[in-house]
């Protein structure tokens, strides 16, 4: 009985220390980070779009998504993109560019493992399943399709 | 003012999908490799469905530049690569098309790993 009370008070002293995200200030700083990221994007794009009237809606999406991938990744060498990311959570983690910090962030931290495997082994420790993931079900939806034309 | 209001879709649809994952990071207390594989499965999952390019529509970056859009252009790759090359567009359709990205992701990540050193952590 002693045991158990030791415990649950044990528990309550536990959980008032972990830190606890603070709901509504990191709901609002999501949403204007991750927001103002997109409006980035689609400036970039409009001003890709702008100076060569020629590309394809395809290609200036790849080269805008390419250029915040390079900023996010820039970023994150100076130490910047971390700061934010204390900051926005969620808004720093699903915009592209949070994919570009997940393989640029451990890359360099690794760094003192050696290239081999420091870097190149280090940058996919999140990347990768990402990357298996929407292959895999990419593969799934591709599959599905050409089981839909074959009829 | 047609432009005011593009953007402001952009700012308020890409706002909430990110403001959806920090609601997802609240609740649960996931990890961040776990919050991208799960949107870059909305992606696909809306690509599948044919739903992604009515919301793109009117959200433009709002849904592009979220890992949503990676996902969709995954699966989008597939689906087209099905249709033209058959069988063989299961296995390249996903990667060609997001190739770009991909390979940029992770030629910036080698060339700044090696520039910068580590941020110690405070």
């Amino acid at each position: 009985m002693e045991d158990k009370q030791r415990n649950e008070a044990y528990n309550k002293y536990v959980s008032a220390k972990i830190p606890k995200t603070k709901a509504w200030p990191s709901l609002f700083n999501s949403f204007w980070v991750g927001g103002l990221i997109c409006v980035l994007g689609q400036g970039i794009n409009d001003l890709l779009l702008l100076a060569f009237p020629n590309l394809s809606m395809q290609t200036a999406w790849a080269l805008t998504l390419i250029t915040l991938i390079f900023l996010a990744s820039f970023l994150t060498g100076l130490g910047v993109y971390d700061q934010i990311g204390k900051f926005a959570g969620g808004g720093s983690i699903v915009p592209i560019t949070g994919f570009s910090n997940s393989i640029t962030s451990p890359s360099i931290e690794f760094k003192s493992e050696g290239i081999i495997y420091g870097i190149c082994v280090k940058m996919f420790t999140i990347a990768g399943p990402v990357i298996v993931f929407g292959v895999a079900s990419s593969m799934v939806v591709g599959f599905i399709y050409w089981i839909i034309s074959l009829f | 003012m047609q432009i005011f209001l593009d953007y402001l879709w952009v700012f308020l649809v890409g706002g909430f999908v990110c403001m959806l994952g920090e609601i997802l990071i609240i609740t649960t207390n996931i990890t961040s490799a776990r919050i991208l594989v799960t949107f870059v499965l909305i992606g696909v999952f809306l690509e599948a469905i044919d739903v992604f390019d009515y919301i793109s529509d009117f959200a433009k970056a709002g849904i592009n530049v979220p890992i949503i859009g990676f996902g969709a252009s995954l699966a989008k790759g597939a689906i087209g690569a099905v249709k033209t090359h058959g069988f063989l567009g299961i296995f390249t359709g996903g990667l060609t098309a997001t190739a770009g990205g991909i390979a940029a992701a992770i030629g910036f990540a080698f060339l700044f790993g090696l520039i910068f050193k580590s941020h110690t952590k405070k």
